[in-house]
């Protein structure tokens, strides 16, 4: 195990460090992982690091955060720490199979689980190179490097991240909580790459937290691909707790087969900027997706949510609801595209994206777009920015309900559309805790780590 | 209980209230009439605190403080209690939330230990039987999808949950049909005290069959012009408001 680190600085110089230490990129990696690699440079090249002028990141300028100092990690760095022990989750009756990621890299001392047979719950640099013919026909299909410059960047310097395997028929009982940490010496970029593969009448309910271990600065650029096949239920939470000096660039990619039913919901409680990309191909008929987020910024965070819903077959369904609560100096967009083929008849989709400004320099985008080439289909979408409702407030508060509490209620109120949409009991417990505690001003962090750098 | 002296109120600069003069002693019924526009529920509202009105002249003292001192939350935590006459829906919180919250205000501000949520259920249980609520409003979100009705009958539960000294019924009866407008009567009486006090803002004569006023006082164009007994609001009913208009040099 090596533990160099390479520097970069300007920002074109990301290409650059992977032409000039291809040998160190490609160590370890299965030879499907590194033919992809020096297309998605041409492809990042050729894109850049995107700026407000890409459509698709129209409300996001990512060259600031950049340009900065960052070492990255093109081998795995052994921790000498036990971060089993400085990490313990606090959630209550949260019993889950926990794997810790360290910098983007499975963490060396992951426990063992006990996992019903068949079940992969591992590396993917280990599985990609030990089992490639799991790996390889799913890999880079659904990110696709010339549609976005953060999954080439990713496919790029991608080593190794999670990789998790249901068989066919196979149910896991326990979530699985993937902790995201970020944990450093240096200011660091973090490349991290999953691949989920949910198979044929198969459940899962997989929870990711992020977490910022260390004060230093981080980018981390994090792609997940998931498959769900015929019949399958699969849910992914998200948990974005990072601290304020850090960018969160987390790119969820989702196929959806037959009857499939999916839910992705993304909570950001903290980051300074933060940009979800979300795409989901409905590619067999009666296959049903659910997307929910929900963002609380304040002081001068950047969130930014971007999701495309593709339609490619007829009879199926989708579900969008994000929500934004922006305080103090803090900037939100959404962008949520909807995409209906041709031949998806009775497309039933829906969208809403609902803002509360709390203060009166925080700002938010939305941008809606329905493209609808079917012809019978029920869509809708509809976008609200507005502040907090003064008719509500007064009623609450002509019940002798003081106005700061009359506030708090609201705000929870609105927020709890969303988190009432997890179906883990025990983390939408918390999630409403920890909104609650966030409103109130009070420590938001979700774990009894020694760390508190938010 | 409640002095309001020479009470001026303006709205978006437009002067609604004109001069109400009005005292409201413990155990008194007393009904508000008059037209649409004659600004009753601009009374009713400025006393609750709600904050789109100015006043520019005049007193309201209320248990013998200046209730313009007060914030909302203060005037209801001291006693004051508006049923609203177009009550807010509030989706995701719910009754429960909602009353548990309020209820445990008001018994802080008393001095008083807040409720458990055990004690808590067995005081709504005790509130909802006296309102005639059936449980299922309860358990929603606060007016969420309500009927028209059923809102009205939530604001009495609201009120028989908070034990209010001075209640307002703004327009409690608009939009009722005869046995919702009954069953809130119904409510309201029950929970009628020689101690507490309420004022009833109506269009019409119909609710005070019920809910039976000591004094009738008409309001016109800002101004209280008559005052009596119950009998007023059958006269009234019986010849319109053409006839206050007409002695008030209108037609």
């Amino acid at each position: 195990m090596t533990t160099e680190t390479k520097k970069y600085s300007a920002t074109e110089d990301l290409a650059g460090l992977y032409t000039s230490n291809i040998a160190l990129f490609e160590s370890g990696s299965p030879e499907f992982m590194n033919a992809a690699r020096k297309p998605a440079m041409e492809e990042f090249l050729r894109q850049g690091i995107p700026t407000r002028k890409q459509e698709n990141y129209k409300y996001s300028d990512l060259q600031e955060i950049f340009n900065r100092d960052y070492h990255v990690y093109p081998s795995y760095v052994a921790r000498e720490m036990q971060l089993n022990q400085v990490f313990k989750c606090d959630v209550p009756e949260l019993d889950t199979n926990l794997v810790l990621i360290v910098n983007g890299w499975y963490y060396h001392q992951n426990k063992e689980l006990n996992l019903p047979e068949g079940v992969i719950i591992d590396s993917l640099s280990k599985i990609a190179s030990e089992k490639p013919e799991l790996v390889e026909k799913y890999y880079s299909k659904l990110a696709k490097t010339n549609e976005d410059p953060l999954a080439a960047l990713n496919t790029m310097l991608a080593k190794d991240g999670l990789f998790i395997y249901i068989p066919d028929g196979v149910v896991i009982e326990k979530p699985i909580q993937v902790i995201n940490l970020l944990h450093s010496k240096e200011d660091s970029f973090a490349t991290q790459r999953n691949l989920f593969v949910a198979g044929k009448n198969s459940q899962a309910k997989v929870v990711f937290c992020d977490h910022t271990l260390t004060s230093h600065h981080f980018l981390s650029n994090n792609l997940t691909e998931v498959f769900i096949e015929e019949n399958a239920n699969f849910d992914l939470y998200n948990l974005q707790n990072q601290h304020n000096q850090s960018g969160n660039l987390c790119s969820v990619f989702v196929s959806q087969e037959r009857s499939s039913t999916s839910v992705v919901n993304t909570a950001s409680l903290h980051g300074g900027l933060v940009r979800n990309n979300l795409k989901v191909e409905l590619k067999g008929e009666y296959a049903e997706a659910n997307l929910f987020g929900i963002a609380l910024a304040d002081s001068d965070q950047h969130i930014d949510s971007f999701t495309y819903v593709d339609h490619m077959v007829a009879n199926c369904r989708s579900n969008q609801i994000f929500k934004n609560v922006l305080d103090e100096q803090a900037t939100g967009g959404f962008t949520g595209r909807i995409h209906v083929q041709r031949d998806a008849q009775q497309t039933n989709a829906f969208q809403r994206n609902s803002n509360v400004l709390i203060h009166d320099d925080a700002r938010m985008r939305t941008k809606p777009q329905l493209v609808i080439d079917a012809d019978d289909v029920k869509c809708s979408h509809g976008a609200t920015v507005g502040r907090i409702d003064e008719e509500a407030l007064f009623y609450l508060k002509s019940r002798g309900i003081n106005d700061k509490e009359a506030r708090l209620m609201l705000m929870l109120a609105f927020t709890h559309e969303v988190i009432q949409e997890i179906r883990i009991d025990a983390l939408r417990e918390r999630l409403d805790d920890l909104v609650e505690k966030r409103f109130r001003g009070e420590i938001s962090h979700c774990h009894n780590c020694m760390y508190h750098c938010c | 209980m409640l002095k309001i002296k020479d009470l001026h109120v303006k709205i978006d600069g437009k002067e609604i209230l004109k001069g109400i003069n009005l005292e409201i002693k413990p155990g008194e019924v007393h009904a508000i009439m008059g037209p649409n526009g004659s600004g009753k529920s601009t009374l009713a509202n400025v006393l609750a605190g709600r904050e789109d009105y100015e006043v520019t002249k005049g007193k309201v003292s209320f248990g013998g403080e200046d209730i313009f001192e007060m914030a909302p939350d203060e005037r209801a935590k001291n006693g004051l209690f508006l049923s609203f006459q177009y009550p807010v829906e509030i989706p995701g919180v719910s009754m429960v939330n909602f009353m548990k919250t309020a209820v445990n205000e008001h018994r802080k501000h008393k001095g008083l230990k807040p409720f458990t949520a055990g004690e808590f259920l067995k005081f709504m249980r005790e509130k909802k039987e006296l309102v005639q609520l059936n449980s299922d409003l309860a358990n929603r979100s606060v007016n969420e999808g309500f009927s028209g009705g059923e809102k009205k009958r939530a604001e009495i539960f609201q009120m028989a949950m908070l034990e209010p000294k001075l209640s307002i019924l703004d327009e409690t009866d608009s939009g009722l049909d005869i046995d919702a407008l009954k069953t809130v009567a119904t409510g309201v009486n029950a929970l009628k005290t020689t101690e507490n006090s309420t004022i009833v803002v109506t269009h019409y004569q119909r609710l005070l069959d019920y809910i039976v006023p000591d004094y009738v006082h008409v309001l016109y164009k800002g101004r209280i012009v008559k005052s009596a007994g119950k009998e007023l609001a059958l006269e009234l009913e019986e010849k319109g408001y053409d006839w206050i208009k007409k002695e008030n040099g209108d037609s």
